[in-house]
């Protein structure tokens, strides 16, 4: 059942998903509202396949690669909206619905693999590592987005020709106010989420593997991450050179995220 | 429907031409009793603007002599200006007035303000009593249809003047203009029309530096700005978000290095540079950095046109609009005209029948109240079966053209004339 909610959301993200793709050559508001609508939705039931495989696995359901993707998916959904309700812009859909969709996609096709609960491991440590690890990502992966649209915003704004979907894009100032906040945003959640990371590390093995690609990699996208948000605030650097950063960022988590298939400490699926 | 309409506009008269016809506010009243009084005319509304004189008329018979009126009034040789006049009847003059509402008559096709000065003359004409209710109809529905039009449309979205084009720029750029503030190097007409639209649209301060410190001072003063002398311009510039330029130097005041210095100062945050000055005072080579935004007088004249193209696409769209629009009037209208007629036919049958039934009810003697309610519904079927056709008839009429000669002969026919202050009225009021 949870795979079947979760596919009928997949169905709803689709709906933002062309939203996104129409969008980059034409404004549509009447895509937008049914995007936005088919969105909410699509969490309804995103939620719904989210706790009924929690409740059916018996435990921490997070700990499967594909529904953490699913969940990675809906927390990037549930800061989109926040960021709707702030800004009443769905500018950074354009970004976000194919990320979400790939997202639950991958979860939607996947086997149902879980990871055996290792002795030792504190469950309650492990939730927490995983929901800030993932809300820091969704804030990092929205940052991006809205950096990508600033981007487009500039540089319509630069060529002086400006036509369909460009000349609806928010504000410079404001989508550059939108991705700095929401870096800020994130930021804590991704320093929590790796102190709570190391304490289940030690709490399972005894002892902290300080030279695991897992541990080595996430650093460097928590350094990266840091120093974005300092040039950020000292320098002021927007635009291009705050979406190189941003892209730096984001392509560090992705090899974070990825070192998860040749770590030895931190495996979602046995092998 | 009989609407009549004469009038001048800024497509069909030079400004010559026009204020000839002109008629003054506080005299329009005068004028409109001088058109109820003109023959053949029952009721009216004057339309007068700076770019058009219209009168539009309800006439008795759709044939009132409104050139007339315009030469007995203005006291001049309506021939001498046929040229420039034009005349329109029944759905023209319709259309005309929906496309005037809508602002698709107007110089600058989609500008709102001819929508409050139609609803202003409307309301001039009917504080007087001269507009009679078909009249009534044909203005609330125009209104309606320019509301449609602005919804529907997006006519009157897009800048059509460089100072507005300057003010969605920066607000896209800045998003609000609130806290922003306005540098003016140099003192022009034009930096000054620019710098009032920034202000009102809620920047927060003005600087003006100018090679004429008096003059700086003077504009200033004006916006209750800061006057900074002009050898201070490089050292003062970075406070600004908007700098607009129109100083008459033979080069570049800001070149590529001037830029990148103020973004360091403001830490990088984006600057915008309106350069109306020719030749450009703002080095092109600056739209390069990052965050720093040039537009010069083309590059606004640009998007200037360019608007005005889509809002030529737009008008086409209202057009569509305004077609509809028109037919569902006139099928509105002429129902409107029929009702009283299928009202009075109705009260007719139906006086006969009640008669009758009183009329044999004297022979029949008692009945009892089975056989009463057999006998009303007997004759009442009867009535309904022989109404069925003709009302139908008249119904389906009444979006032709002929309905008035067919509610005519049914009148004649049925003798409903005399009844009609009478019985009908009152029954068409709650139907």
């Amino acid at each position: 059942m949870a795979l079947l909610w979760l596919r009928v959301a997949l169905v709803c993200y689709t709906v933002g998903l062309l939203y996104a793709l129409v969008a980059l050559t034409r404004a549509s508001s009447w895509l937008e509202r049914v995007a936005l609508h088919a969105a909410y939705l699509g969490m309804v039931f995103q939620f719904v396949s989210l706790t009924e495989g929690f409740r059916l696995s018996g435990q921490f359901s997070l700990a499967s690669a594909h529904s953490a993707e699913s969940v990675l998916a809906f927390l990037i959904m549930a800061i989109f909206m926040i960021v709707y309700l702030i800004y009443r812009t769905t500018s950074p859909g354009i970004v976000i619905f194919p990320v979400v969709f790939l997202l639950v996609f991958v979860a939607c096709t996947g086997e149902q693999a879980f990871m055996r609960m290792l002795p030792g491991m504190r469950e309650g440590w492990l939730i927490a590592h995983i929901t800030l690890i993932f809300a820091g990502y969704a804030a990092l992966i929205l940052s991006f987005g809205s950096s990508l649209i600033y981007l487009l915003q500039e540089r319509s704004l630069k060529s002086k020709k400006a036509s369909g979907m460009l000349a609806q894009l928010p504000a410079l100032e404001v989508l550059d106010q939108m991705s700095f906040r929401l870096l800020l945003f994130g930021f804590p959640f991704m320093t929590l989420g790796l102190i709570a990371g190391v304490i289940v590390e030690e709490a399972t093995y005894g002892h902290v593997a300080y030279l695991d690609p897992k541990f080595l990699l996430s650093i460097l996208m928590w350094a990266v991450y840091l120093l974005l948000l300092y040039t950020r605030w000292s320098a002021g650097w927007r635009g291009r050179r705050a979406a190189y950063l941003a892209t730096g960022a984001f392509a560090a988590a992705v090899i974070a995220w990825a070192a998860n298939y040749f770590s030895a400490i931190h495996r979602f699926v046995r092998s | 429907m009989n609407f009549q309409l004469i009038g001048v506009n800024h497509k069909t008269a030079p400004v010559e031409v026009r204020e000839k016809f002109n008629i003054p506010e506080s005299k329009i009243p005068e004028a409109l009793r001088h058109l109820q009084a003109h023959p053949g005319v029952d009721g009216g509304i004057i339309l007068c603007t700076c770019n058009r004189v219209e009168i539009l008329a309800q006439t008795t018979n759709g044939s009132a002599d409104l050139r007339t009126f315009l030469g007995r009034h203005f006291q001049l040789d309506t021939n001498l200006f046929s040229e420039h006049l034009y005349e329109l009847r029944e759905q023209e003059a319709v259309r005309h007035v929906f496309r005037v509402a809508s602002s698709l008559d107007s110089m600058v096709v989609g500008e709102p303000q001819i929508l409050g000065q139609v609803k202003e003359a409307y309301a001039t004409a009917r504080a007087l009593g001269a507009v009679q209710p078909h009249l009534e109809q044909l203005m609330t529905r125009a209104f309606a249809v320019a509301k449609r039009v602005r919804t529907e449309t997006a006519i009157g979205s897009s800048s059509v003047s460089v100072a507005s084009v300057a003010v969605d720029l920066a607000k896209k750029i800045f998003g609000s203009l609130k806290g922003k503030h306005v540098y003016l190097v140099g003192a022009g007409k034009m930096s000054e029309l620019a710098a009032r639209h920034l202000l009102s649209n809620g920047a927060a301060s003005i600087f003006v530096a100018n090679r004429t410190h008096e003059r700086a001072v003077e504009l200033a003063q004006k916006f209750d700005g800061e006057a900074i002398l002009f050898e201070q311009l490089y050292e003062t510039c970075d406070r600004a978000d908007i700098v607009i330029t129109s100083t008459g130097a033979p080069h570049a005041i800001f070149r590529p290095e001037h830029g990148a210095l103020f973004l360091t100062r403001r830490k990088n945050r984006p600057m915008f540079f309106i350069d109306i000055a020719v030749p450009r005072n703002v080095s092109p080579e600056m739209n390069g950095l990052d965050g720093i935004f040039v537009y010069d007088i083309d590059d606004l004249q640009q998007a200037v046109s360019s608007n005005v193209a889509d809002r030529r696409k737009e008008a086409e769209h209202a057009e569509r609009i305004i077609n509809s629009e028109i037919e569902r009037f006139q099928g509105r209208l002429q129902t409107l005209e029929v009702v009283p007629t299928i009202v009075s036919l109705q009260d007719h049958f139906e006086t006969i029948r009640q008669a009758e039934i009183d009329r044999v009810r004297g022979r029949l003697g008692q009945l009892s109240s089975e056989q009463e309610r057999a006998l009303d519904t007997l004759t009442r079927g009867i009535i309904n079966k022989i109404m069925h056709t003709p009302m139908r008839t008249l119904k389906t009429a009444a979006r032709e053209p002929e309905a008035t000669t067919l509610i005519d002969v049914v009148r004649r026919l049925f003798n409903l004339e005399n009844k009609n202050g009478t019985k009908s009225g009152g029954a068409a009021g709650g139907s």
